[in-house]
C-alpha cells in the first residue's frame, strides 16, 4: 500500500480515529477521576477494601470477557458436533481413541518429546552460557549472540531452519548447512525434517536454538543476584569452582531454574509455529495445538475444541505450580 | 502565552481535520468492493492489473486482501458476521461447502445472465459451481494438469521421441533408466500442502485408466480408496516411480524435500538429471525464473500424459479459480459480472501462468504458441474433469496429500496407507 492511499484510509475513518485518540483517555480518565470521587464520599474504613477493586475492575472485566468466557464457550463448544448436535464427550472419545496411532496420540507422543527434551536442552544450555559468559570478559558480546534469535518471529526461524535441513543428493553440492557439515566429514547427506525417525528432534532443535537465550538471560540475571562474599567463603574454605558451582551457585538458582522451567514447558505444550512451518504435522511429527488448527481449518469445531480443552488441560497443572513457585521467589526477596 | 500558543495550534487543527473530511466526503464515491483471495507477488500484481480498468470504468474500488489461509480466514470472517463480498478460491470444495451452508449468494438468479454464461462456458464449468440445483462459483482462470515437460534439445541429443501411447510412453521411460540416468524428476513439498503435485498423478491415473464415472465416484466418496480402481491407480504412479523411488532424480529423499517449484530445474541442467516432468501448465513461470535465460518451445516443452486406458482417451484433469459471492452489493455484483468476461481475463493470461475457461476466448491473447497449445489441450480434451483433491472435502484432501508423502516414503505400505484413506473418507463426507 503506497502512502497516500495509506493516508486516505486514515482520513476516510477520521471518526473513528478521534474516537480511538481523543475518547480513548477520556473514558479512562473519567473512570479514575469517578472512582476515586465515589471512594472518598466513603466511610474512612470502607476506604482501603474498596480501592482495590476499583482499580482493578477493568482488567478482570477485560480478563472474565476475553479469556474466562472464551474457554467456557470453548468447553462447551466440545461438546457439540458439526450441526450443533449436542453429543456428550463423543469429541474427547474420538481424540483419544486408538492408542497408540489413533485419534491424537502421536500429537500427544510428539508434545511429551517437546516437553522433556525441549526444556531440558534450553534449560541445560541456557545454564551453560550463563555460568560460562559470567567468566569471561567479553560476556555482553557473546549473550547478545545467543540471544539474538529471540529477535526473530518463530515463522522465520522455523523457514530459516528449512533451509539448513534442505537436501541435495549425494555427489551435488550441499546447499543446506547441516549436510554441509555433513559433508566436511564425509558423510552422506540425509533429510532430517522428512524422516519420521529424526524429524521430531529436528524441529525440537531448531526450537531450542531460538529459546537459549531466553534462559540464558534470566538465569544469567539469578547468578549475578549471588552475592561475591559467599562464593568468596567457599573459596576461602577451600572449595574447588565445580564444586561452589554444584553446593552453591545452583542451590541458590533452583528458584528461578523452576520458573524458567516451567515457562519453558507450557511453550512446550503450545509448541505450533515451527511444528506448522516445518512439516505441517506431515512425517509423525504432529503436536495438540498444529492439531487443533488442522480440524479448525476444515471446521471441525466440535473436535478442534475437544483438542483444545485438552491441551489446556495439560497446561493448567504447570501454570498453578509455576504461580505457587513465583510466589515462592517473591516471598524470599 | 504558552496556553494560548497552545490553543491556537489546537484550533488549526481542527479546522484541517474538518476541511480534510469535507475534502473526503466531497469527492464522487461509488462505494468499496472487498475480495479475500490467495494470490500474492506477482500473482496479486496480475490481479490487481485485472482490477485496474474495472474500477476505472466503475468508479468502484477494490479493497483486496491476500492470504494463503484463505480457508481459514474466511470461516473464522464468516463465524464473526465480517465477510468479504467476494472470495477467490483456488479450489472449489470450501465455497461449495459454504453454499450448503447457506453462506453464498445465489448467482442463477439475476446476478449472472445465464443466457450469455451458457453460450460462453462449456456445462462442465457450470455444474462445477452448481450446488443443489443452484450457481453459486463461476471460474475466471482455469489450469490443465497431466503435462509432461521435456527439453526439446536433450530428447534429440538422445534420438528420444515423444510418446503417443502408454506403451511407448514407458518404454521411453525404461530406455532413459537404461541409459544410466533418471527418468523423472518429482518434487512434492509444498509447505502446509505438501503433497498435492503427487496427488495429481494419481488423479490423472484414475481418470484416464478407470474414467470418469469412477473418477466422479471416488471423489464423491462413494468408491472406496481399497477399492481396485484406486489402488491400481496408484501402483500404475508406483511403477512411473520406480521400486524404492529410483525412476526419480535423488529418490525419495529429494522428492520429499524439495519444493514443487524447483522441480522442473533438473530437466534444464547440463547434463540433464532427469528427462521428463509432470506439472500443470503454471510450472513454465517457474522454470523461466529458475534457469533463466531459456525460452518456451525451444527449452521447454510439453505432452500431454498418455491415455493410459484408450477407451478413456482425451481424458484431462484441470482446476480453475473460483470466486463466490458472500454479500450482495450493488458493487460486488458489478465486479462479478465483469470477472466472467473474456476481456477481464484476458489480461491475467497475457501476463502468463493462466488460461480462461471462457468459450469466447481470443487464442491470440495467449502470451506464447506453448500456452496457446495447453489452452488447446483444455478445450479438445474428450473428457475434461475437475482436479479431484480439489473438490473433496478437506479434511479428505489434506489426508489425501499425506498419504502421497507416505507412498513416495514406503510403497510396500500403499495397502495401510489406503485402508487409511478409507477412515478419513467414512467420516470426512459426513460434515
Amino acid at each position: 500500500m503506497d502512502f497516500n492511499s495509506l493516508l486516505s484510509t486514515l482520513l476516510a475513518d477520521v471518526p473513528t480515529l478521534a474516537a480511538v485518540i481523543i475518547g480513548v483517555p477520556a473514558v479512562l480518565a473519567a473512570y479514575i477521576v469517578g472512582g476515586e470521587f465515589l471512594v472518598q464520599r466513603l466511610p474512612d474504613k470502607a476506604r482501603p477494601s474498596l480501592r482495590p477493586w476499583i482499580w482493578v475492575g477493568p482488567a478482570l472485566i477485560f480478563v472474565a470477557f476475553f479469556l474466562v468466557y472464551p474457554v467456557f464457550g470453548t468447553a462447551w463448544r466440545s461438546l457439540f458436533d458439526n450441526h450443533d448436535n449436542f453429543v456428550g464427550a463423543t469429541n474427547y472419545g474420538t481424540e483419544l481413541a486408538g492408542f497408540p496411532s489413533g485419534g491424537a496420540w502421536i500429537a500427544i507422543r510428539n508434545n511429551l518429546y517437546w516437553l522433556v527434551l525441549f526444556t531440558l536442552l534450553v534449560l541445560i544450555f541456557g545454564l551453560m552460557f550463563a555460568v560460562l559468559t559470567d567468566r569471561v570478559p567479553y560476556e555482553s558480546q557473546v549473550k547478545s549472540l545467543i540471544f539474538m534469535p529471540m529477535a526473530i518471529s518463530f515463522v522465520a526461524l522455523a523457514t530459516i531452519w528449512k533451509f539448513m535441513y534442505s537436501y541435495q543428493p549425494p555427489g551435488e553440492p550441499q546447499t543446506g548447512t547441516v549436510n554441509a557439515f555433513l559433508a566436511l566429514f564425509h558423510q552422506d547427506p540425509r533429510i532430517w525434517i522428512q524422516d519420521a525417525n529424526v524429524a521430531n528432534f529436528a524441529l525440537i532443535a531448531a526450537a531450542v536454538w531460538g529459546f537459549v537465550g531466553f534462559a540464558m538471560v534470566i538465569l544469567s540475571a539469578a547468578l549475578k543476584g549471588i552475592p561475591g562474599d559467599l562464593l568468596e567463603a567457599a573459596r576461602v574454605d577451600g572449595a574447588g569452582e565445580l564444586t561452589i558451582f554444584r553446593r552453591v551457585i545452583f542451590p541458590l538458582m533452583m528458584p528461578t531454574i523452576v520458573v524458567v522451567g516451567t515457562t519453558l514447558v507450557i511453550f512446550a505444550l503450545k509448541a505450533f509455529d515451527i511444528v506448522y512451518v516445518m512439516t505441517n504435522g506431515n512425517y509423525d511429527t504432529d503436536v495438540l495445538a498444529n492439531r487443533m488448527y488442522k480440524l479448525l481449518n476444515v471446521g471441525d469445531t466440535g473436535l478442534a475444541s475437544a483438542v483444545a480443552i485438552i491441551l489446556v488441560a495439560a497446561v493448567i497443572p504447570v501454570l498453578i505450580f509455576n504461580l505457587r513457585q513465583f510466589r515462592a521467589v517473591e516471598a524470599r526477596r | 502565552m504558552r496556553s494560548s500558543g497552545f490553543k491556537s495550534l489546537l484550533t488549526v487543527s481542527v479546522i484541517a481535520l474538518l476541511v480534510t473530511v469535507a475534502c473526503g466526503t466531497g469527492s464522487s464515491d461509488k462505494g468499496t468492493v472487498h475480495v479475500l483471495a490467495v494470490w500474492a507477488g506477482s500473482e496479486e500484481d496480475s490481479f490487481k492489473a485485472v482490477l485496474a480498468p474495472f474500477t476505472q470504468k466503475t468508479g468502484i474500488k477494490v479493497s483486496y486482501e491476500s492470504t494463503r489461509d484463505v480457508d481459514a480466514l474466511l470461516q473464522t470472517r464468516i463465524a464473526a458476521g465480517n465477510p468479504p463480498e467476494i472470495a477467490g478460491l483456488p479450489s472449489p470444495s470450501t465455497l461449495s461447502k459454504l453454499a450448503s451452508q447457506g453462506h453464498l449468494v445465489q448467482l442463477d438468479n439475476g446476478i449472472i445472465d445465464m443466457t450469455k454464461f451458457s453460450a460462453q462456458y462449456s456445462p462442465g464449468w457450470i455444474q462445477q459451481g452448481t450446488v443443489n440445483g443452484k450457481l453459486y462459483e463461476v471460474f475466471s482462470w482455469a489450469a490443465v494438469k497431466g503435462l509432461i515437460w521435456y527439453d526439446p534439445k536433450n530428447f534429440t541429443a538422445k534420438g528420444y521421441q515423444v510418446p503417443t501411447n502408454w506403451d511407448e510412453f514407458i518404454s521411453l521411460q525404461n530406455k532413459i533408466k537404461g541409459s544410466g540416468t533418471t527418468p523423472w524428476c518429482v518434487a512434492v513439498e509444498s509447505q502446509a500442502a505438501s503433497g498435492w503435485p503427487g496427488s495429481d498423478w494419481v488423479k490423472e491415473i484414475v481418470l484416464s485408466q478407470s474414467g470418469p464415472t469412477v473418477y466422479d465416484n471416488w471423489w464423491q466418496g462413494k468408491v472406496r480408496w481399497t477399492d481396485p480402481a484406486i489402488k491400481q491407480a496408484w501402483e500404475t504412479w508406483g511403477t512411473i516411480l520406480g521400486p524404492g523411488d529410483s525412476n526419480v532424480y535423488g529418490g525419495k529423499n529429494y522428492i520429499l524435500s524439495t519444493n514443487f517449484g524447483n522441480g522442473g530445474d533438473g530437466l534444464f541442467a547440463n547434463p540433464p538429471k532427469c528427462y521428463m516432468h509432470n506439472q500443470a501448465s503454471f510450472i513454465t513461470d517457474n522454470f523461466v525464473k529458475n534457469t533463466p535465460g531459456i525460452a518456451p518451445g525451444t527449452d521447454f516443452n510439453f505432452f500431454p500424459l498418455p491415455d493410459v486406458n484408450p477407451a478413456y482417451a482425451g481424458a484431462h484433469v484441470g482446476s480453475g479459480d473460483a470466486f463466490s459471492l458472500l454479500k450482495d452489493t450493488p458493487q460486488a455484483r458489478q465486479l462479478m459480472q465483469y470477472l466472467v468476461t473474456p476481456e477481464a481475463q484476458a489480461i491475467w493470461v497475457k501476463r502468463g501462468g493462466k488460461l480462461s475457461p471462457n468459450k469466447n476466448f481470443d487464442l491470440a491473447n495467449y502470451p506464447d504458441d506453448i500456452t496457446r497449445q495447453v489452452a488447446k489441450v483444455m478445450t479438445g480434451a474428450k473428457i475434461f474433469d475437475f482436479d479431484a483433491g480439489d473438490i473433496m472435502p478437506t479434511p479428505m484432501r489434506d489426508a489425501y496429500w499425506s498419504a502421497v508423502l507416505a507412498f513416495i516414503t514406503d510403497q510396500s505400505k500403499l495397502n495401510t496407507i489406503l485402508s487409511g484413506l478409507d477412515q478419513v473418507q467414512s467420516t470426512a463426507y459426513k460434515a
